[in-house]
């Protein structure tokens, strides 16, 4: 069949009608496996069941609240994150003396696992906000600023030339020719270390937290409430969807000599 | 006194990983008087790129100095505007803010600047593309927005890598009567590189030929063609006695540069 073509690209509806129908057919696989009774709904809520936990957690639970505290820590912590590595990365990027100085010990500690940090954030930071965006902070900045470096230091040397012999220089060079021309990659490095800054708010809330989305989990874990912990889980879903379909909007806004 | 003079300009390469060092230029001489068009002509490999990126600035010699207006070159600048092979518009500009670039830089005041960009882009067949992305654009009009960029800059010496390599002959074609046509007004001193024999005659008052690599000149070669040079002219026995010629030069050289890369593997 011609849908099966290599690379072949399929029309705008086809593409919106064909990612719908997989969350259709992962629904429907669940509601077979659950009101079936293939699995025991202390292990597996069903989809009725999920929607009722929300629907109360909402409206009795103030789970909006939650919900809010979360998407809050999220931003905070990413834009922390953003704040000192995209201009520490443009640096690197750059200037290969900064890239030198910094380059090692980033790419050390971009492999400490930002949970095990918590116990010692903990112990630093107490259990308040300061410590959940600490733990997003560590997560993300190391990862970000090495992405921003590479993308910086791999602008075109023959743009760089070219701008040479229009008579800019030094940081001219920087302003008007490598930072454009970054700039979109960057944002959607942006963009994709703010898919895993959510990833590390719950494990954040997870140990040591009174509100948020994963907050909400341990609790429903120790009532084993399994519909309240997936409706919770598929908020987070939900969540990070709309920001990265908003973050995607905003870039080819923003770039569209890039993206379109 | 001449426009540009090259005083014993040679380039080597230093050896990767313990190899010999390469050679790619020879001590070169050639004075480029003001006004002159010339065209340097070699096969591939024959560092006249390497000549060409030693006068923009944009490599060093390890040999000898180059001077403009008799100030020695050190570094890239705008008083010799370049035009690259490789597409190097800038893409998050639009062509008049591309053309604009350099004008920027020297701080030339907004009104002035639309002024100098009206003036090229009608000049260089742009009107109506104004306000496109370079990504928009055809590799012709990419290119004849890259050389409205480096005359707008108004340098002393333009400088051509290869710059219709990339293009079909048709298009090729067009964009060497639009260079030749904006030479016979402006009188601009240019130095153009090329592998095309055809393209060195018909664009040249005088053609260089190089040698392979390590390159260094073989002959100048004058190219009485009359002005304005029309089309036409590629058909005349005038140009067909310097494109034999220049095509045994050429030929000589691309068998000697086969047989010693055959050589040296």
């Amino acid at each position: 069949m011609n849908l099966l073509t290599p690379l072949k690209p399929v029309s705008p509806t086809l593409r919106l009608a064909l990612g719908i129908a997989f969350f259709v057919l992962f629904v429907a696989a669940w509601a077979a496996a659950t009101f079936g009774g293939l699995i025991r709904p202390l292990f597996l809520a069903d989809p009725l069941k999920t929607l009722e936990s929300g629907w109360t957690l909402f409206t009795e639970f103030g789970f909006a609240f939650d919900v809010a505290v979360t998407i809050w820590r999220v931003v905070g912590g990413f834009i922390l994150a953003a704040a000192i590595a995209v201009p520490l990365g443009i640096a690197m990027g750059a200037f290969k003396a900064v890239e030198a100085f910094f380059e090692p010990f980033v790419s050390f500690s971009r492999y400490l696992p930002a949970s095990a940090f918590i116990p010692l954030l903990i112990l630093w930071a107490g259990v308040g906000e300061a410590q959940k965006l600490l733990v997003i902070f560590i997560g993300s900045v190391f990862q970000l600023i090495l992405m921003v470096a590479v993308i910086v230091g791999g602008t075109r040397t023959d743009l760089v030339e070219a701008a040479y012999t229009l008579g800019a220089k030094g940081r001219r060079i920087i302003s008007r020719v490598m930072l454009p021309a970054a700039a979109p990659q960057i944002a959607e490095a942006l963009r994709l270390v703010l898919g895993w800054a959510w990833t590390y708010v719950i494990v954040a809330e997870l140990i040591g937290a009174s509100s948020g989305i994963g907050h909400m989990i341990m609790d429903s874990q120790r009532l084993l409430d399994t519909g309240q912990m997936i409706f919770g889980i598929v908020v987070i879903g939900i969540i990070g969807l709309i920001s990265d379909v908003l973050f995607k909007a905003a870039n080819e806004r923003l770039f569209p000599w890039y993206f379109r | 006194m001449s426009k540009l003079l090259i005083e014993g300009v040679a380039r080597t390469f230093p050896g990767l990983r313990g190899r010999p060092p390469t050679r790619a230029l020879e001590p070169t001489h050639l004075a480029v008087a003001d006004n002159d068009f010339i065209t340097i002509l070699g096969p591939s490999g024959c560092g006249k790129s390497t000549l060409l990126r030693i006068v923009a600035g944009l490599d060093t010699p390890t040999e000898g100095r180059v001077l403009l207006d008799g100030e020695p070159v050190t570094g890239p600048g705008p008083d010799r505007g370049m035009v690259f092979q490789s597409y190097t518009l800038f893409p998050w500009l639009t062509v008049r803010r591309n053309i604009c670039f350099g004008l920027v830089e020297k701080g030339v005041p907004a009104q002035r600047q639309r002024e100098i960009a009206d003036y090229f882009i009608a000049k260089t067949g742009l009107k109506g593309f104004e306000d496109h992305y370079p990504k928009m654009l055809s590799g012709g009009m990419q290119q004849r927005t890259a050389l409205a960029r480096a005359l707008a800059n108004d340098p002393k010496i333009l400088l051509l890598d290869e710059p219709f390599g990339a293009l079909d002959n048709q298009t090729r074609a067009l964009m060497q009567e639009l260079l030749l046509g904006i030479w016979e007004g402006d009188r601009k001193t240019v130095l153009f590189v090329t592998h095309d024999i055809e393209e060195a005659i018909f664009l040249a008052s005088r053609v260089v030929v190089m040698t392979a690599r390590p390159g260094r000149i073989k002959s100048v070669i004058t190219v009485d063609l009359p002005y304005p040079r029309v089309y036409t002219m590629k058909t005349s026995p005038e140009f067909a006695a310097l494109k034999a010629r220049l095509t045994e030069e050429i030929r000589a050289e691309s068998i000697r540069a086969d047989e010693e890369l055959a050589a040296r593997s």
